[in-house]
């Protein structure tokens, strides 16, 4: 796994790189919370288009930084997640709290 | 009709799930499944794998056997530990439910298990371990591409 940063005005765009899975997932976390606690963006974009595979456990991860950023009023969205990981966001519902967004 | 079958046995780590799954879209290459029912199969064994890297052992790291067989267009996988086993299988395939809340886990294995696959089975023994049995038929999506 690796994860990219590049910033605009008040918006945070993040870059997947790779697999989210149990092994990637400490990683993952620390490295998200690491970037989200800057406090001059309330947006987040995460771009999955490099996110080659991701199960159940990245919906976990994801779960958590939401309610992480929510107390600050920040908003992550989701950007082109491959076939098989939407599948995964839409039988978990995780768009109504991270929209999707093209 | 195309028969082939494998048996794999490895250490309950995490970084043996991406192992499994390239073992297990290998494997299955051989009997033509479209890139989409190799992403389920795949994403079913990460979970099976990911059951027994969390909650099998304790203490040790035990060990995980996947076992897979090809009959023609069905496709039969088998993960098991011998690992501290499911109390209550009921409570564990409800979506969401997660003994490890604290852990930030979503609880989804089983349901994900349960959608991209055919058929789930769980057989589990506490003190004993856990058997996932899962199967799949290729061809549906053409089938109803086609109409059949």
């Amino acid at each position: 796994m690796q994860i990219s940063s590049s910033a605009i005005d008040n918006t945070l765009y993040i870059k997947m790189y790779g697999e989210l899975d149990e092994y990637t997932a400490g990683y993952t976390r620390d490295k998200l919370d690491e970037l989200f606690t800057v406090n001059k963006y309330c947006k987040i974009v995460i771009d999955m288009s490099n996110l080659t595979f991701m199960d159940s456990t990245g919906i976990g991860v994801l779960i958590g930084r939401y309610k992480r950023v929510k107390e600050y009023n920040k908003q992550i969205y989701i950007q082109n997640p491959n076939n098989q990981i939407e599948k995964i966001f839409k039988m978990s519902g995780i768009y109504e709290i991270m929209p999707k967004i093209s | 009709m195309y028969n082939n079958e494998m048996l794999l046995k490895f250490k309950a780590t995490s970084e043996n799930e991406s192992f499994a799954r390239i073992c297990i879209s290998a494997f299955v290459a051989s009997a033509n499944p479209t890139m989409d029912e190799i992403g389920d199969i795949k994403t079913a064994v990460s979970e099976a794998v990911t059951n027994c890297v969390v909650h099998a052992y304790d203490n040790e790291v035990g060990d995980i056997e996947m076992y897979a067989c090809i009959n023609g267009d069905n496709i039969y996988i088998s993960i098991t530990d011998k690992g501290i086993g499911i109390e209550d299988i009921n409570k564990a395939k409800e979506p969401f439910y997660t003994s490890k809340p604290s852990k930030e886990r979503s609880g989804m294995g089983f349901t994900v298990m349960e959608s991209f696959m055919d058929e789930v089975k769980i057989s589990s023994q506490k003190g004993k371990g856990t058997k996932v049995e899962m199967y799949k038929s290729l061809g549906k999506d053409q089938n109803i591409a086609c109409g059949v």
